[in-house]
């Protein structure tokens, strides 16, 4: 076994380990309830009461607010569950894609292309 | 006794039942990845399985941080979709089989991989999408045991370990009294990767090997910790565990009947193999 208590560092990556897990737990658990259509629902007629509701700290309750992934990620959020929040507004992975690296989605779209060659 | 006629490995990108809703199979977009399942269809018809177990994993529909089991075997009479919250239709149930799935389970445990036992289990599109691939128009007609590994929460379980429960599995499978015809499935993969800056992140070269040695080689990817698959294959790239367990399963002699590959499949690098196993 190698030492495996030392973080090792991903570049542009944040694995989902226990301290992010724990960091995260409101927020994904929010997440987590838009599974289903009448929480969506619930979260689109009154965001602050929602968010509310599942005691996300001010870091996780910006996030959500400026829709912004990578502040998600920052604050514990699981790219499993956060895909249920960007369901919410119809965003696709390219959709997510482009706004985590800062390109336009056909840009994005034809980054994807090229490295199938 | 059952016998295990052999495996499919595919990707499951949520996409792709919006495109089979939408029918866009034709498209150019997706037609190098739906004319792939072409040749497999042809070999199931011939093939016949009773019974599909299928190694696959959840992604935030039957299980939350709350509890994340390493390893769980679905034990119900049925298995059930439901709203992933993206918009994918919900597909009908999926029959289980539970007497394969105790069998399984008791044999599991009885070789020291104690797995969570399931006898509610909603199954998301990592389970569904796959039989819909292999049974357009909801026609599956295979009975059903899920065996789900996480890759939601790290620790994941090591590609050595989900070899050995792959291969754990095909031994139980091996020694079931019944005469069922028994595929197996793993669905996830291959290089891809939807969180972080390194978003749209593919390894098509190590796709490509990876696919090159599972059959006579399938040790070749255990020597790469889950943090060296991250680091290879992207954060949902590390799914490919789940083709490693279902090559585990044959224990027999292994032959690649097909396989296809296509980037990109929404941010994903797909793969597609079928393997026989004869005695």
């Amino acid at each position: 076994m190698a030492a495996i208590r030392g973080k090792r560092s991903i570049e542009g990556t944040t694995p989902f380990d226990g301290a992010q897990a724990r960091k995260g737990y409101a927020l994904n658990k929010m997440c987590y309830s838009f599974n289903d259509k009448a929480n969506r629902d619930a979260f689109q007629r009154d965001e602050d009461a929602y968010c509310a509701r599942y005691g996300l700290n001010a870091e996780q309750r910006e996030a959500i607010r400026s829709r912004n992934v990578l502040a998600l990620i920052a604050a514990g959020g699981n790219a499993y569950y956060l895909a249920k929040f960007a369901g919410i507004f119809g965003l696709d992975m390219q959709d997510i894609g482009a706004q985590q690296t800062g390109m336009t989605k056909d840009a994005f779209k034809a980054k994807l292309v090229a490295q199938g060659r | 006794m059952a016998k295990i006629i052999g495996s499919v490995m595919t990707s499951h990108v949520p996409a792709i039942g919006g495109a089979m809703a939408k029918k866009r199979q034709d498209e150019p977009y997706w037609k190098p990845f739906f004319d792939g399942f072409v040749p497999v269809r042809r070999w199931l018809a011939e093939a016949k399985p009773d019974v599909a177990v299928v190694f696959y994993n959840d992604h935030g529909l039957n299980f939350f941080l709350d509890k994340m089991p390493t390893f769980s075997v679905g034990a119900a009479p049925e298995y059930r979709n439901a709203d992933e919250g993206w918009g994918i239709p919900t597909l009908p149930p999926y029959a289980g089989d539970q007497d394969l799935s105790w069998h399984v389970i008791e044999s599991l445990i009885e070789n020291e991989f104690d797995v969570t036992t399931c006898q509610e289990m909603l199954v998301d599109h990592a389970f569904t999408l796959p039989l819909e691939l292999l049974w357009p128009g909801r026609k599956c007609p295979v009975r059903t045991v899920p065996i789900c590994i996480n890759t939601v929460q790290f620790p994941l379980p090591s590609a050595a370990r989900c070899l050995k429960l792959g291969q754990a599995v095909g031994r139980a499978i091996e020694t079931w009294e019944q005469d069922a015809r028994v595929l197996i499935l793993g669905t996830g993969g291959l290089s891809h990767q939807l969180d972080g800056e390194r978003a749209g992140f593919i390894n098509k070269s190590f796709d490509l090997e990876f696919m090159d040695r599972l059959a006579a080689e399938p040790e070749w990817a255990t020597r790469y910790s889950i943090l060296d698959l991250v680091e290879l294959t992207g954060t949902q790239g590390v799914e490919l565990v789940m083709w490693l367990a279902a090559r585990g399963a044959l224990l027999g002699k292994v032959n690649e009947a097909h396989r296809n590959y296509h980037v990109p499949i929404s941010n994903t690098a797909s793969g597609l193999m079928l393997f026989e196993n004869r005695a």
